[in-house]
């Protein structure tokens, strides 16, 4: 049994196919430099071929975005000093184009993986994947060894990289196992995009799996079992069933509709805190998107994202949902989320620091970026932009203010951007929440952030053992600052949403219904538990 | 040989995106191109040498450049880098 991390949950029992892809190079020496020049030019060519082909079938299997990476492969492919470094090896030390290659990737990728920045450790993978590329092709090698997979099976390699899962067909993937990998890595996230379930960070899986082995992947635990006895199978086969009939009769409740004490239709919206996640919540029949974080776009990384990949990253989802709703929050860091690039000063306490809206207006050129992509991309969709920890009138109409100069800088320059949007603020302290008749009238809605509202609320820090027990929900100071929110909302004719883990809590449905609770955004797979815990209260 | 001293403005630094435009601008170019960051030179017509500077914003650097067309070469790549913004 091999322990890793469970990076995408369900059970998959199958057949491994290892995927090896590192081909031995072996040392020649040769004597025709000229004629090893020409095998190398020629390997070249054919790689640049196939990379265009993996854009194309990218591009459909993921999307635009899976397909930007080949764009760098190709300019590597074209590098004066990458290629030279090959030939110079060729010339000077009269060996194989294989070998050549080989040495010329690896060093470059030490280079990379050398640098202190995440983003450019990255591209240590991308030289080592055309490395590789260039090498099987001179050795007659099939690159495409995803691609030739014609069965059932669950997937074991290395490392999952983009060139890999361009190639995948998804049909036929039970599982995924590797030895690198997270949490937030790519296949990490693609799994769960595909809901298949994966272990990954397993170490030396492809060393102690061979192919044809019987495995069966964990993934809510992180396990992988290698050809077990009957009685394990047995096990996990109906601990597979369960899961498929959950799922299943799950699916059934997708379109109840759930009602508040005032008749009205209550929206089931979705949390989400990366683009692809919007696919998972289509699926299960995420009305709106009550909560779109941010932080992604910012965190591991060394320097701010740029304007254009920011509304790259809106438009996404704002396509994905044609007219339903996108609400996206604007930077919320601060607190216990950090970005080393910022240089902050340490502070005493953090929480009730220069966190999130108290940030942005600090420092407004972060923020101005991010609002211009946010009005530029809500041409693409119906767009809904919220600003988080707003704790007085003054901030808001400070940080409105600042919507409203970003809107005329893109008329003067002529850009085209979305004057048909929605502004709401989280009510998450208690402030805000006993001012919302104030707030009210300033926006089109408001959503309450529970945790940070009951934090604030009841002075309790839910990270400290010695004192979490104090975290109650049910507090009637909490119970009144909502149903308080809610009313003064509806006083001003302005919908109120929740968005924090009380939305998710199906033991508080029946309560805030009779608050007249008008929208609830949780996580995608939560949608369903919800709508079906509706269909009992009812 | 001509060169000029430039500071880099972009928040992101020169990641891929702005490191190729760089280096398809500097390739059309006769002349032999470098940016220097700490005294260590950069072929600014190579990606891979461009981004392995790893020059992040606020980073101070040279572009050298010296043949024919020097002086167009300066310029050009000058004005890329100075409109470098996010």
């Amino acid at each position: 049994m091999l322990r890793g991390i469970g990076a995408s949950s369900g059970v998959a029992i199958g057949i491994a196919r290892v995927i090896k892809k590192t081909s031995e190079v072996e040392k020649v020496l040769i004597k025709d430099t000229q004629k090893e020049i020409e095998r190398l030019e020629k390997a070249i060519e054919l790689a640049k071929k196939e990379i265009e082909d993996l854009k194309v079938s990218s591009k459909e299997n993921i999307g635009e975005k899976g397909a930007e990476i080949f764009e760098a492969h190709l300019m590597i492919l074209e590098d004066v000093e990458f290629i030279g470094a090959i030939k110079e090896k060729i010339n000077t030390e009269f060996i194989n184009a294989e070998y050549a290659v080989k040495l010329t990737s690896d060093e470059f990728a030490q280079i990379f993986i050398n640098m202190d920045n995440d983003y450019f450790k990255e591209r240590a993978a991308d030289i080592k994947d055309i490395g590789n590329r260039i090498i099987n092709i001179l050795l007659g090698k099939n690159n495409n060894s995803m691609s030739s997979i014609k069965e059932s099976c669950i997937i074991v390699a290395h490392d999952i990289t983009p060139s890999e899962t361009a190639q995948m067909n998804k049909d036929l993937v039970l599982g995924m196992a590797a030895n690198l990998g997270g949490k937030t890595s790519h296949a990490a996230i693609l799994a769960r995009t595909l809901e298949i379930p994966a272990v990954l960070g397993l170490g030396n899986i492809t060393e102690v799996v061979k192919d044809g082995d019987l495995l069966i992947l964990d993934g809510d635990n992180g396990l992988v079992l290698i050809n077990p006895s009957q009685e394990t199978i047995s096990v996990y086969k109906e601990k597979q069933e369960k899961i498929l009939l959950e799922k299943r009769e799950l699916l059934k409740y997708k379109d109840v509709e759930i009602k508040n004490k005032l008749g009205r239709k209550v929206e089931i919206a979705a949390n989400i805190g990366n683009p692809f996640e919007v696919d998972i919540a289509l699926k299960y029949g995420a009305e709106g998107i009550g909560l779109f974080r941010t932080e992604f776009l910012y965190m591991d990384k060394t320097s701010m994202p740029t304007e254009n990949e920011q509304f790259e990253a809106y438009k996404y989802v704002l396509e994905k949902m044609k007219d339903r709703l996108v609400i996206i929050r604007t930077l919320d860091i601060g607190g216990d989320k950090n970005l080393p690039y910022l240089n902050l000063e340490k502070e005493m306490n953090p929480f009730l620091g220069l966190r999130a809206i108290r940030l942005c207006l600090n420092k407004r050129d972060i923020f101005k970026t991010q609002l211009r992509a946010l009005l530029r991309a809500g041409l693409y969709g119906n767009l809904g932009i919220m600003f988080p920890m707003i704790s007085s009138l003054e901030e808001l109409k400070e940080a409105k203010n600042i919507l409203k100069e970003v809107e005329r800088e893109l008329e003067a320059e002529g850009v085209e951007y979305s004057k048909d949007y929605k502004v709401g603020i989280m009510i998450e302290t208690p402030s805000s929440a006993i001012i919302s008749d104030i707030l009210a009238k300033e926006v089109d809605f408001f959503s309450i952030g529970t945790n940070d509202l009951i934090q604030y609320t009841l002075a309790v820090d839910r990270m400290n053992q010695n004192v979490s027990y104090l975290y109650n929900p049910n507090h009637p100071a909490i119970l009144r600052l909502i149903k308080t929110v809610i009313d003064n909302a509806h006083k001003e004719g302005i919908w109120v949403g929740m968005c924090g883990e009380m939305a998710a809590d199906v033991n508080m449905l029946n309560t805030l219904l009779e608050f007249g609770i008008d929208e609830l955004s949780v996580s995608p797979p939560m949608i369903l538990k919800l709508k079906k815990s509706s269909g009992q209260a009812s | 040989m001509v060169e000029a001293k430039i500071k880099i403005n972009s928040q992101t630094g020169l990641h891929a995106r702005p490191a190729s435009l760089l280096v398809k601008e500097a390739n059309k170019f006769k002349s032999n191109i470098c940016l220097v960051k700490h005294d260590k030179e950069y072929n600014a017509k190579s990606i891979m040498s461009v981004m392995s500077m790893g020059a992040t914003f606020g980073d101070e650097i040279i572009i050298r450049a010296s043949g024919e067309d020097e002086n167009e070469a300066l310029n050009s790549l000058k004005s890329i880098i100075e409109a470098l913004k996010d």
